[in-house]
């Protein structure tokens, strides 16, 4: 292990690093991102690149996005219901992002016509944080906010 | 909360005293609450139905040595019988020779059957993982499942399993371990609890009723479907107690009394529980 | 090979209302096994569901989505019989695609 990741650190560089981990083990050698996957979204870190990745600017505030069956408080963190529902006209997908996560985007959902938008599912979350409804209708962008307390960290534990 | 904080205000010092007692209660109040939606949330869409699938594609299969499926394995309704099956376990197998809980009979049968040996039928009881799944748990998901809806019904009469009854409350109240523990030291008691959730007393037809009748149950915190016997092997862990052997007598003595002690309840398993 | 996915499809007046379970690890790639080894992301990328082959719902996802994951949404129109299919993929390429007719 340590020889190897002298190696690493000796040799730098993006390519070489990604093939020398690969050669360790540490990248899977089948890995490769789905079709349609659009990495640099999910890549960010932080609230601010995330909207910038997904061009979402500088979404406004809006009561017409709900959260529904989704807690106040999650007893686990590696499972949080989030339920997403949007009554802005001609919403064309609904995006859940999470302040305190690791990765902040969690999941992006495009609703083509003649599909409610509304979507439920679970989450991880690894600490109580804000999380986002960011929804895009009609070419522009929308966000509503909510707190969600978490008593167990969602990484493990 | 605001009426409490006017209340200082207005009557001030034997008010206060009042708040402060009041405050700790209605903090918990609402914890409670919105524990309990957290779990009303949950169980909308429960994995466990990923191992009941599992379960009910695997009892048809031909299996082991002898390549023979579940469907000639008696759990007490008669052969591959697993309506209701459930609800009436553990009960006496004359076959066998023993009083036996679900797992023990899937045991026995991919053993007589099936010809696996013990060794190979119990190699994997508790799953980690879509790598190392065990097909035990995905076996009892599924028979638990075919109760889903029937009234607990653990028959007493057979004094084979009056005794194991009778062994199993004793179990339940004796002290062992470097920590002197009993089952009933958390499970004897009303409102007794670890971080939010509420330990369940199983001395009394209600908690019994509540906890066994949702077993077998997806853990989230495990992401794994588990079934009654790993519920007891956690329980003798967290006693600091020695590993409790799959299908010992003394599992199925615990199993016997709570099952029992869950007559009259409608079993609505597999739960979801954290 | 992955496991089948569960997807019951229920028409509730002029939607059809899909739920579905999918059996996968959604490993973070943030998480260590017991020998201290960092366990590698492995996770599903992008799901897409199908009514009668007209696309209903795609979906892009992070490691943020929980183990063994759940989805539910609605769409108009749908009838008895009709097949709903979806598929997922994760970030080893591997995937999985099932069917389910609307109850």
């Amino acid at each position: 292990m340590n020889a190897d990741r002298r190696q690493v650190l000796k040799t730098g560089g993006g390519a070489t690093l990604l093939a020398l981990l690969a050669a360790a083990g540490w990248i899977p050698s089948a890995w490769a991102d789905a079709p349609g996957w659009s990495k640099a979204d999910f890549d960010a870190h932080t609230m601010d690149d995330a909207l910038k990745a997904l061009g979402a600017g500088k979404p406004a505030a809006s009561g017409d996005i709900a959260f529904f069956s989704t807690p106040d408080i999650a007893e686990n963190g590696g499972v949080v219901p989030i339920g997403v529902n949007s009554k802005l006209p001609n919403t064309e997908s609904i995006a859940i992002l999470v302040d305190k996560n690791p990765f902040t985007l969690a999941a992006l959902f495009d609703f083509p016509a003649g599909t409610e938008p509304t979507i439920s599912t679970r989450i991880k979350m690894r600490e109580t944080s804000n999380v986002h409804a960011l929804v895009k209708a009609g070419g522009k962008y929308f966000v509503t906010s909510k707190e969600i307390k978490v008593t167990l960290g969602g990484c493990g534990g | 909360m605001p009426s409490i904080r006017s209340l200082r205000l207005i009557t001030g010092a034997v008010a206060i005293g009042a708040a402060l007692l009041a405050g700790p209660v209605v903090a918990q109040t609402t914890l409670e609450n919105a524990s309990a939606k957290y779990r009303q949330d949950l169980a909308e869409g429960n994995p466990a139905d990923l191992w009941v699938a599992r379960g009910q594609e695997m009892w048809t299969q031909p299996r082991g040595p002898k390549k023979v499926s579940f469907e000639s394995c008696d759990l007490g309704q008669g052969p591959g019988v697993v309506k209701g099956a459930y609800a009436t376990l553990p009960r006496y197998f004359p076959d066998a020779g023993r009083v036996m809980d679900l797992e023990t009979r899937l045991v026995w049968c991919m053993v007589n059957q099936q010809g696996y040996t013990h060794a190979e039928a119990t190699k994997l009881t508790f799953g980690n993982g879509s790598r190392h799944r065990s097909d035990l748990e995905a076996l009892t998901a599924y028979v638990a499942k075919e109760s889903d809806g029937v009234k607990m019904n653990v028959s007493l009469a057979d004094p084979h399993v009056k005794e194991m009854y009778d062994i199993g409350k004793k179990a339940f109240f004796y002290h062992a371990g470097t920590h002197d523990f009993a089952c009933a030291t958390c499970h004897a008691s009303d409102d007794l609890r670890i971080r939010l959730q509420y330990l369940p007393n199983l001395t009394k037809p209600a908690g019994a009723q509540k906890a066994y009748t949702t077993w077998p149950a997806y853990r989230v915190a495990q992401g794994e479907t588990r079934s009654f016997q790993w519920r007891l092997h956690d329980c003798f862990r967290q006693q600091r107690f020695p590993d409790l052997i799959y299908g010992s007598d003394l599992s199925i003595a615990l199993t016997t009394y709570l099952a029992a002690s869950a007559n009259g309840a409608v079993y609505v398993g597999p739960g979801i529980k954290l | 090979m992955a496991d089948p996915m569960k997807i019951r499809a229920n028409l509730v007046g002029d939607s059809t209302e899909v739920k579905v379970l999918m059996s996968h690890e959604m490993d973070t790639g943030l998480v260590k096994d017991k020998a201290g080894k960092i366990i590698p992301a492995w996770w599903i990328q992008t799901v897409k569901v199908t009514h009668n082959d007209k696309v209903v719902l795609t979906a892009q996802w992070g490691t943020a989505v929980s183990k063994n994951p759940f989805m539910s949404f609605k769409f108009k129109g749908g009838a008895k019989g009709d097949k709903v299919t979806i598929t997922w993929i994760d970030n080893h390429n591997d995937s999985r695609t099932d069917t389910a007719v609307i109850a």
